[in-house]
């Protein structure tokens, strides 16, 4: 059968949403701690008629994707750099090993300090977390282009760093670059509840509001529009992808 | 062969050596090659793989510096460039459609965005493949891909084609094709190709001289013209007479160094 895939997600899908809702309904599970599937569209809808969902939303949308886009742009010169010329690697070898382990959550003492509870901490914190991951991906894929690819270029006459990178370092290294930024887009989330933990304003700070409150309906409902919000993003993401690496078979 | 003779040389090399160091070993790769290449002939090199024959190339486009000797380029003012290559494997760059492909080299020209397209069509349609400019590397068969490297080369207008064993990843009917296909190219394009391959017999049926080089460090073992007027017929036997010489020679000279090397 062609739909038998399709089938048995949904199928593995409804399974998981029955045994979610059996839980608290036959009080093998106390609602206060797990709330079921069916409350979840009333706490949805008293969320969004507020207009707090809205906001929150609005809020957390421009931290990621600022910090994203920080922290990748970043992440991916100083990845290309160092990946075309040795000397920027050795420079920079003890500091990437200083600085590499440290989590970004580690970071939000100094990012409070610095930009005091603003979005711009969370902006921090969130391109932390992008940036080494792009930065290696950046560097790696750099690294693996096919050396004949890089003489051939010379063999045209185009054997200046500028000239290299346009015409075979960054075509030939985009599809690994790509696989960072994918990963990244995923991270940047997680940063981002991370980041609002410490009280910046946005889905991470509404959630935590709410579970102090034990309102695990309205936790949930963030929960799920993370997830939604991520889906579409790297839907949107992998499309222009696949667009981007038309020569690909 | 005809009027070429007389015009002095648009490629001289001399004494050219070629060293290299690697953990403390010295590995010479050439070692006093002679050679000088006329306008619009046509010159093979052979020799078995590890002699030198791509080092040569390398050093004739700038990719490696050599050790003692001297090249002299005399490149027809006319031309663009005095050199363009095509590797054994085509090397197409694979995000780029073909006629992009072909393009390539004249993005290091002046040539305005309008004049590179119809260049790069109209190396493409000297090579055949004028239908396929849209198409991605990764569509194309390994003899269209070599005919989209040679385009790609033709494109730049260069004096002085260089060719480094273009046709050895190829099947059969598909090589003797591409063969054909290139003593075509070059009756219309008037260039001076340095060819080189490990098949002697396909040394001798595109050239108009073959030079053998043979031992470690290479040298030249043979030097032969081959006499023979165009159309060439494949497997003639004024063509396999001197295939034979030529073999005979490199394994001659192969014999007398070993013996050298007793001693």
């Amino acid at each position: 059968m062609r739909n038998k895939p399709v089938l048995l997600s949904a199928l593995g899908l409804l399974a998981f949403l029955a045994i979610w809702e059996a839980a608290p309904r036959f009080a093998l599970v106390p609602n206060s701690l797990l709330p079921a599937p069916s409350d979840l569209p009333q706490a949805f809808l008293r969320e969004f008629r507020s207009g707090i969902w809205l906001e929150m939303v609005r809020l957390s949308l421009s931290h990621y994707l600022v910090g994203f886009a920080w922290g990748s742009g970043l992440g991916a010169i100083l990845g290309v750099l160092t990946g075309m010329y040795f000397d920027i690697e050795h420079l920079l070898a003890w500091v990437v090993r200083l600085l590499r382990p440290i989590p970004n959550l580690a970071w939000a003492p100094f990012a409070i300090i610095w930009f005091g509870v603003d979005e711009a901490a969370a902006v921090f914190i969130i391109s932390i977390g992008v940036f080494w991951i792009v930065f290696f991906a950046a560097q790696a894929a750099i690294r693996g282009v096919d050396r004949d690819l890089i003489e051939l270029v010379d063999a045209f006459g185009f054997r200046s760093g500028p000239e290299r990178l346009v015409k075979v370092l960054l075509p030939a290294a985009t599809p690994g670059i790509l696989v960072g930024l994918r990963t990244a887009l995923g991270q940047a989330w997680m940063a981002v509840v991370a980041a609002e933990l410490s009280g910046v304003s946005g889905l991470g700070s509404r959630m935590m509001q709410a579970s102090s409150l034990l309102a695990t309906d309205i936790v949930v409902v963030y929960m799920l529009t993370m997830a939604v919000l991520y889906g579409v993003m790297d839907a949107l993401f992998v499309f222009s992808q696949e667009r981007l690496l038309k020569w690909k078979p | 062969m005809e009027a070429v003779s007389e015009a002095p040389p648009v490629i001289s090399i001399k004494g050219l050596g070629l060293a290299f160091e690697q953990d403390g070993v010295r590995t010479e790769v050439l070692r006093g090659l002679d050679l000088d290449v006329k306008p619009g002939e046509f010159v093979a090199i052979v020799g078995s793989s590890g002699v030198g024959k791509s080092t040569l190339l390398r050093v004739l486009m700038d990719l490696a510096k050599p050790t003692t000797g001297s090249v002299e380029l005399r490149p027809d003012a006319a031309a663009e460039r005095a050199l363009a290559l095509v590797f054994q494997d085509a090397r197409l760059l694979p995000w780029r459609r073909v006629l992009s492909n072909v393009r390539l080299g004249l993005e290091k020209t002046r040539a305005t965005r309008v004049q590179r397209r119809e260049r790069a069509l109209k190396a493409l349609t000297l090579v055949g493949l004028r239908d396929l400019a849209d198409r991605w590397p990764y569509q194309l068969s390994g003899g269209q891909r070599q005919r989209v490297a040679l385009a790609r080369a033709l494109a730049v207008e260069p004096a002085i084609l260089l060719m480094d064993e273009p046709f050895s990843a190829l099947d059969v009917a598909t090589r003797e094709n591409l063969q054909d296909e290139l003593i075509r190219i070059r009756a219309e394009t008037g260039k001076t190709i340095l060819f080189v391959t490990h098949d002697i017999d396909e040394a001798v049926y595109l050239a108009d001289r073959v030079v053998a080089l043979g031992g470690k460090p290479g040298e030249v073992r043979a030097v032969r013209s081959v006499d023979v007027a165009r159309p060439r017929k494949r497997g003639a036997w004024a063509l396999i007479e001197i295939s034979q010489a030529v073999k005979a020679e490199i394994a001659a000279e192969a014999a007398a160094a070993r013996e050298d090397w007793v001693i």
